[in-house]
């Protein structure tokens, strides 16, 4: 199991890049927030994956599933959500003030 | 270090007693003082021994100030001193109280001095350095004393630049040196030779080191900052580059001389440069127009003279005792000997130039004329002074000349250092550059005082006041003194000093008959003397005819072109690069970064084999997994194939539930309640940036296919499969999560996880927090804000 998610990580990965590195912002935040699910993915992945119960005391089970990662887990994407949010507002705003979402025209001026 | 403490004053002292009194005044009685205190330890020095004194600095770097006094760094202090009191009065006369901002001027003059001194009698290499960049910056400074003009500013700029790059240099070198001899004390390196010529860094610790030197004594072909410091007010010119700050260099080699002399390196570069040095500026004065240009050309044939009788003299170290170290002997004396020579006319004759330029109003050769009756006094020193550099009888400068002639003609006896016919050579260069020497000293004597009366009848030319001549005269009694009683100086300070250059030479005697053997006529020497005089005779009245030799040589070969053009390509090329890959677009930074990464990471994993593949750990595979896989998969790729903005929209949202659907099989309840919440409230927030996409270029097109970086993100996403693979293959310790599994002991808490969140890692949690407020700030400010400017060309809504 481990073997494939590492490999759902990669394509994820891959594709997430490959949306950040076009041109239009909306295209790039989309990107970034499929690069976040793959981190996620892929830190649950390495906490290991062996069957056990939910890291819940009270059901009664022999194993629990590793707690620590999901304790990271939800930290990062609380904070994903938080960036997510902050650039989409931020590229809405250049939307409005700029008249452009393409980053090739999102040029400061030239200088001297 | 007097003067560092009384620089400080000086502005209030300016400031006290502007009008009334020049502050000149009280800044003169401090070289004096020192000067006074300095000639005290003459007896001490000329008996043989040294005086040294430590003051901690840093001790436990083992960098002291330590002075250490000898008779060679007595010279210097003791010129230091006294021109710099001589120059200092005659500045006092040379620049006016109202119109100058002397507070500066005196500042900046004691600093150097200061560092000057500290230069000469430091013993720790490394508090010489301190000294050695603080005369860079000094000078600097002093150079750039007009900075409202343009090319005293460009004079600055290439003096600093070209001595910065040596002193740095330099501080490689001492460096390397200090490694090899495990000392910083210049005193110990000497007990240390054998260890520094064995170890490895010698050669280039003394190339380096050289390099320091001839860039400070403007040595061919770092010579060309020297004439563009001529900008300077002309107490510094003739303070700094003639007396002082170019003989920094000239200091440093023959205090090093004990420690590389008996290279041959060292000998060849020595030699070589300082009779390239020699040639060049003495050629290339002939052609100047500017006396004070002339006369800078002319310092820097005379360090390159200096410089090369050093290097001659450091073959003493080679031979060791007997009849040859007594012959280079002589060249070191030589050395010493003009370069104190050397101070005293070169000082007094730019004095004289700034006293013609401030009653003339010009200093262009070919302007100035018939200046002998107007001008008497200034007229003698001028002769005193030139034919002093020509190298005439009456003068000091002769002596010195005939010393330099004999040292290169035992050069060129001597059979040493596969020397063969190269040797020859060297008296041949000498002394067609002392014929060029000639020809500009009488250019400088005979082109201003004599001939017709040119300048503007308007202005009446008259002596300069006696408190300005005050200075060249003294200056210019000590040229001929210099020549009647050569041996008073010889005895108690040239004889100290060349002891300190050559410690091998302990037998006085040997000495002792050199020196007052100097009257010995009807040699070599003296033929030569008057081979020069008549050469030089006869080519200065034939001036017109040659001259015109130096307009074809083509402009654009000068070092000073090839220094300005360095300069331009340097700036035009580092602005070029940073053209290239500083695009200005964001995709082409994150192309260098992931393709940095994939390098690294991938060539890492690549070089120390890093791929290991170990899947028996793995937990067992469902169908129903690899079911959700699959859509997860589809559903990303069709973020990259969809049309629309909507479908790519509404696809990443898929794959935002998917993820949570995988933490339910993964036995994460909170995260997958977390991940549908949060994929909701991102998936509205998108499709709000959608719904308000510009008017404009509303586009629906696909992304369009580009292979660069379809590479990178392939390659990346490849790299970070094969990192996980790896590290699930190779777990090298067991999880701490099962000390959370004691959480209800520990915490009173069944859910683990949140225990973890809010009990065992609580700051974490806390700034998450934070993050989650700073977000929800900015994104309030970003839409509430606005900039009046921003707000005129903000499209309606």
């Amino acid at each position: 199991m481990e073997t494939l998610m590492s490999i759902l990580v990669g394509i994820l990965f891959a594709i997430g890049i490959y949306l950040i590195l076009t041109k239009t912002l909306l295209r790039i935040i989309l990107g970034t927030s499929i690069l976040g699910h793959g981190v996620n993915l892929l830190i649950i992945t390495m906490g290991g994956l062996e069957k056990g119960g939910p890291p819940l005391l009270g059901i009664k089970g022999l194993t629990y599933v590793d707690s620590l990662p999901q304790a990271l887990l939800l930290t990062a994407i609380v904070i994903n959500f938080a960036t997510t949010a902050l650039f989409l507002v931020l590229s809405y705003r250049a939307y409005k003030v700029l008249g452009t979402d393409d980053t090739r025209s999102l040029r400061g001026k030239s200088d001297g | 270090m007097l003067p560092f403490i009384f620089a400080v004053f000086v502005p209030i002292l300016y400031k006290m007693f502007t009008p009334r009194v020049h502050t000149g005044w009280f800044v003169f009685f401090v070289p004096l003082l020192i000067f006074s205190y300095l000639i005290t330890f003459i007896p001490t020095i000329a008996n043989g021994n040294t005086i040294i004194t430590s003051i901690p600095w840093m001790p436990s770097y083992d960098i002291n100030f330590t002075t250490y006094i000898d008779g060679l760094s007595l010279i210097f202090g003791l010129l230091i001193t006294g021109i710099g009191a001589l120059v200092i009065l005659y500045s006092i006369f040379y620049l006016s109280k109202e119109r100058e901002a002397l507070h500066n001027f005196y500042v900046y003059l004691l600093m150097f001095m200061g560092a000057m001194l500290g230069l000469v009698f430091s013993d720790n290499v490394f508090v010489l350095y301190v000294f050695w960049e603080m005369t860079s910056v000094s000078s600097f400074l002093l150079i750039a004393y007009w900075y409202e003009r343009e090319k005293s500013r460009y004079g600055a700029q290439k003096s600093m630049l070209i001595t910065i790059f040596g002193g740095l240099a330099m501080l490689a070198g001492l460096v390397m040196i200090t490694s090899s001899s495990e000392t910083y004390s210049i005193r110990e390196m000497l007990l240390n030779v054998d260890a520094i010529y064995a170890s490895a860094l010698f050669i280039p610790a003394m190339v380096l080191i050289l390099l320091g030197a001839f860039t400070k004594s403007a040595q061919f072909p770092f010579s060309i900052w020297l004439p563009d410091a001529m900008e300077a007010p002309t107490p510094i010119s003739a303070y700094l580059h003639s007396a002082t700050m170019v003989k920094a260099g000239i200091y440093l080699v023959a205090r090093l001389t004990p420690v590389f002399g008996g290279s041959n390196v060292w000998f060849w570069l020595v030699t070589g440069v300082g009779l390239i040095t020699l040639l060049y500026g003495s050629v290339n004065a002939v052609r100047q127009t500017d006396l004070k240009a002339l006369l800078a050309y002319s310092t820097i044939s005379q360090l390159g003279l200096i410089m090369s009788l050093l290097g001659l003299g450091s073959a003493a170290m080679y031979f060791g005792l007997g009849d040859e170290i007594a012959i280079y002997g002589t060249a070191i004396f030589a050395a010493i000997f003009h370069l104190v020579n050397h101070s005293t006319f070169k000082g007094s004759l730019f004095m004289v130039v700034g006293i013609i330029d401030h009653e003339t109003g010009t200093r262009d050769i070919r302007r100035l004329g018939g200046l002998i009756h107007l001008m008497p006094i200034s007229f003698t020193l001028t002769v005193i002074g030139g034919f002093s550099m020509a190298g005439l009888p009456p003068f000091n400068g002769f002596l010195s000349k005939e010393m330099f002639f004999a040292a290169v003609n035992n050069a060129a006896k001597m059979d040493f250092f596969h020397m063969g016919t190269i040797g020859v050579l060297i008296p041949v260069v000498a002394w067609i550059a002392s014929v060029f020497t000639f020809i500009y000293c009488m250019i400088l004597v005979f082109k201003t005082f004599r001939g017709k009366y040119k300048l503007d009848k308007s202005r009446v030319v008259h002596e300069a006041p006696l408190g300005m001549l005050i200075s060249p005269i003294i200056l210019g009694s000590l040229v001929i003194i210099g020549f009647f009683f050569p041996n008073l100086l010889s005895n108690y300070l040239l004889k100290p000093a060349l002891t300190s250059i050559l410690p091998v030479l302990s037998e006085a005697e040997v000495l002792e008959l050199k020196i007052e053997a100097w009257h010995g006529f009807l040699n070599p020497e003296l033929w030569m003397t008057i081979g020069v005089v008549v050469l030089g005779t006869i080519l200065y009245l034939n001036l017109r005819k040659w001259y015109r030799i130096y307009n074809s040589y083509p402009q654009s070969l000068t070092i000073n072109n090839l220094y300005n053009l360095a300069l331009d390509k340097m700036e035009n090329i580092s602005g070029s690069i940073t053209n290239f890959y500083m695009t200005g677009f964001i995709r082409d930074y994150l192309v260098y970064i992931l393709g940095f990464m994939i390098l690294v990471v991938g060539g890492s994993i690549w070089l120390f084999d890093g791929v290991s593949f170990d899947s028996s750990n793995d937990a067992p595979v469902t169908l129903f997994e690899i079911a959700i896989m699959i859509v997860a998969v589809v559903s990303a790729v069709f973020v990259l194939f969809s049309k629309t903005r909507l479908t790519s929209i509404v696809s990443v949202g898929a794959l935002g539930f998917l993820v949570a659907f995988f933490f339910v099989l993964f036995r994460a309840p909170d995260l997958a309640l977390t991940q549908l919440v949060v994929e909701t409230v991102t998936t509205a927030l998108f499709l709000l940036c959608f719904y308000h996409l510009p008017q404009l270029r509303k586009e629906k097109s696909r992304i369009p296919f580009k292979l660069t970086n379809a590479i990178i993100s392939i390659g990346a996403g490849a790299v970070v499969t094969i990192v996980a693979l790896s590290v699930n293959g190779n777990r090298l310790f067991d999880s701490i999560s099962s000390y959370y599994e004691n959480a209800y002991e520990l915490a009173g808490a069944k859910n683990i996880v949140n225990s973890i969140l809010v009990d065992f890692r609580g700051i974490d949690t806390m700034l998450e927090i934070l993050v989650l407020s700073i977000a929800g700030l900015g994104v309030y400010s970003l839409i509430k804000l606005r900039l009046a400017k921003e707000g005129s060309d903000e499209r309606a809504e």
